[in-house]
């Protein structure tokens, strides 16, 4: 087993590539890419500096259960092993749901896929409706409520 | 004396350790006495531009880079906390600002009850001071930190506004019809966030993200509203400097601290007066590290009650989902409260009570993250169509439960656990009582109440929020009483007289909203009173 600080293998990596694909594969109908795209899967790589030791013995996990074949199964017996993976090995599965989520969330295309503006929050910000101030008259007529204390 | 092979800086009249809430103050209060002050601070300075908001990895960092806990932080300023003996992790910033950096800005007062609680209900102990004694200090404090609010509040006795309040927004006003076809009280929340031009401060433009930092310089971080103003009175303000213990002399007074600089030298700085605001942790941890010879169980702790009585206000969330869009990632995530359930009521099964927040949706990346997590969002095909049915259409609450001091729920420094300079970590050692867990009970199944009425079609719950011990209140308590307290009314300890504490260590009980506004009020309180005092200060 390589050691933590290490960065992942080629192999390691298309393991994690085909698990985060798992996670969020593509669809056609709405025309979005999965995490496994190759713009995605290439940020994902470049943030898991702090994943990285659950990641590997995730990946671990899930091959190991292959008995090292993961990549050679076919798609629906992958998935069949993932969601006993999930089962088995809550944290670990999460940690491939954190770092999947976290880079296609911020994929423009994906962005705008889900109705949002590809672009930081900062500088520009956002609208938020007004309020309202009407709906708070039935607790003004209520009166007070805290207890007073002599 | 100073340990041979430490570097003795020249002497100060008042070092105060730490600069987040209290300490900036504090130390603004006390400037125009003209007295040499120094505050040490462990953290760094933040630049605006490093916020997450400026990118589009926002997301990443405020879990990452900006996380509230010190422990997946690791932040060259932060230090370890083991709390795996407690269901509530420790929540934090070490740097200039402290707490207020990643804090949301949500900003009740305690209410007149709270410093009552042993006269009202028959539990925990009332506080040496009242609503009334801070009320001025309250009053100061919402003009300098800049407070946005709506007067006329029923919850609470008369207070002047400073600003307008924050937008409802569809969270706030589809829950604020839930809340009047229940009859229950509501109210848009003080929040700690400039609407409108601020003493140079600009307004905000509802980024999303005030618990990550706040890029826009609305919110109020006490980087930029009490420092500044601090350090033109000529305060002093030392970074990447972080204290490990208080030196004493044979009268049981403090001669200074000894802390390391960011070359990692190790210093002493003689002073005077010696403050303490390093929060409810730190500074017990602090304190029982100075133990010595003349003080075996640890500075300022005759009482036996350093460490002890930690309140962490347990923290239940309540989240529905609705067909409707509701606000999703835009605004102060905290919109509206309710103070309905806040008094004791004796047909209830616990006492004394707790607020809502009311708080709108996350970020895609945290809407898909707990979707997943709460198990609304499935891994596969199914991903997206769930993502969307979660994603801007959720709206929910988190109850801020009044968790009782304890004497079994303590800091202590832990055996094995230290922070990079050698210093041991603190130790949080906290469970549940029966009321608090009756109380967190009651607020989810009124919460499920409030999110049916407002029309959710699904809502989902977890309590208590296991991340979410931001509120580090009680373990040096003031009081009268020398055997029953850690420092006396005006936050001076009774064994050491020339050493105070001005943070949340000092609360006798927390009451059930967040502290920061009542912290800063009791720092300005016990700065008018080193005024007041100056001349007989030490008697």
């Amino acid at each position: 087993m390589m050691s933590a600080n290490q960065p992942l293998t080629d192999h390691e990596k298309q393991i994690l590539r085909t698990i985060v694909g798992h996670v969020i594969p593509a669809s056609g109908s709405l025309g979005v890419p999965g995490a496994d795209d190759e713009t995605i899967f290439a940020d994902i790589l470049t943030s898991v500096r702090r994943d990285e030791a659950a990641l590997r013995e995730a990946i671990d996990v899930v091959d190991g259960a292959a008995d090292g074949g993961f990549l050679a199964l076919s798609r629906p017996q992958q998935a069949e092993l993932l969601g006993r993976f999930r089962q088995s090995h809550p944290t670990l599965a999460r940690s491939c749901e954190v770092i999947a989520a976290r880079c296609y969330y911020r994929d423009d295309r994906v962005m705008r896929a889900i109705g949002m503006e590809p672009r930081p929050p900062f500088p520009l910000g956002f609208d938020v409706v007004p309020s309202d101030l009407s709906l708070l008259d039935p607790v003004r007529q209520r009166g007070k409520i805290y207890r007073e204390v002599n | 004396m100073v340990r041979p092979m430490v570097e003795r800086n020249e002497a100060v009249d008042v070092v105060i350790v730490g600069a987040g809430a209290s300490a900036a103050a504090f130390a603004w209060s006390l400037a125009e006495t003209g007295m040499h002050i120094v505050c040490l601070e462990q953290g760094d300075w933040v630049q605006p531009g490093d916020f997450p908001s400026t990118g589009r990895d926002a997301e990443e960092r405020a879990a990452t880079d900006f996380a509230i806990s010190p422990n997946i932080r690791r932040n060259p300023g932060d230090y370890p906390v083991n709390d795996k003996d407690s269901p509530i992790a420790v929540a934090n910033f070490n740097g200039v600002g402290g707490g207020t950096m990643l804090y949301a800005a949500h900003f009740p007062r305690l209410h007149p009850s709270d410093f009552r609680v042993k006269t009202l209900d028959g539990v925990a102990d009332d506080w040496p001071i009242d609503y009334a004694t801070l009320e001025p200090f309250y009053a100061l404090n919402d003009r300098k930190m800049g407070i946005s609010s709506l007067a006329g509040d029923p919850a609470y006795p008369s207070k002047p506004q400073v600003m307008p309040p924050i937008p409802m927004g569809r969270t706030g006003i589809t829950i604020g019809k839930a809340m009047n076809k229940l009859g229950w009280h509501w109210w848009p929340a003080d929040a700690a966030i400039a609407t409108e031009t601020f003493n140079g401060r600009a307004p905000c433009i509802n980024l999303g993200m005030c618990g990550a930092g706040c890029a826009q310089g609305a919110k109020a971080t006490t980087d930029i509203t009490y420092w500044p103003e601090a350090m033109r009175e000529r305060v002093e303000v030392r970074t990447r400097c972080r204290v490990s213990r208080i030196e004493t002399d044979a009268n049981n007074r403090a001669t200074g601290v000894y802390y390391f600089d960011g070359d990692n030298i190790e210093r002493f700085q003689p002073a005077e007066i010696v403050v303490m605001a390093s929060n409810g942790v730190g500074t017990p941890r602090l304190l029982l590290n100075s133990a010595s010879e003349r003080f075996p169980n640890g500075l300022a702790n005759s009482s036996g009650l350093l460490g002890k009585n930690l309140m962490l206000h347990p923290y239940a969330q309540i989240r529905g989902y609705f067909d409707e869009p509701m606000d999703g990632y835009r605004g102060p995530h905290i919109c509206t409260w309710s103070m309905e359930f806040y008094e004791t009521d004796p047909s209830r099964d616990f006492v004394r009570g707790y607020c809502y927040q009311f708080s709108r949706g996350q970020g895609p990346v945290t809407a898909a993250v707990n979707g997943m997590a709460d198990g609304l969002i499935p891994w596969g095909e199914d991903h997206h169509s769930a993502f969307r049915g979660v994603f801007d259409h959720s709206a929910g609450m988190a109850s801020i439960c009044e968790d009782l001091p304890e004497e079994i729920n303590t800091v202590t420094l832990d055996s094995d656990l230290r922070d990079s300079n050698g210093i041991p970590a603190p130790k949080i050692t906290y469970r549940l009582s029966e009321n608090s867990e009756r109380m967190l009970a009651h607020s989810i199944a009124r919460g499920r109440d409030i999110l049916t009425a407002a029309g959710a079609r699904h809502i989902t719950s977890r309590s208590p929020l296991p991340h979410a011990g931001w509120h580090l209140m009680g373990t040096a308590r003031m009081g009268t009483d020398p055997r029953r307290s850690v420092v006396n009314e005006w936050g001076r300890s009774h064994d050491v007289r020339n050493l105070f504490v001005i943070d949340g260590s000092v609360f006798v009980t927390g009451g059930g909203v967040n502290p920061t506004s009542t912290i800063q009020a009791v720092a300005l309180y016990i700065a008018d009173q080193v005024k007041n005092r100056i001349y007989d200060l030490f008697d």
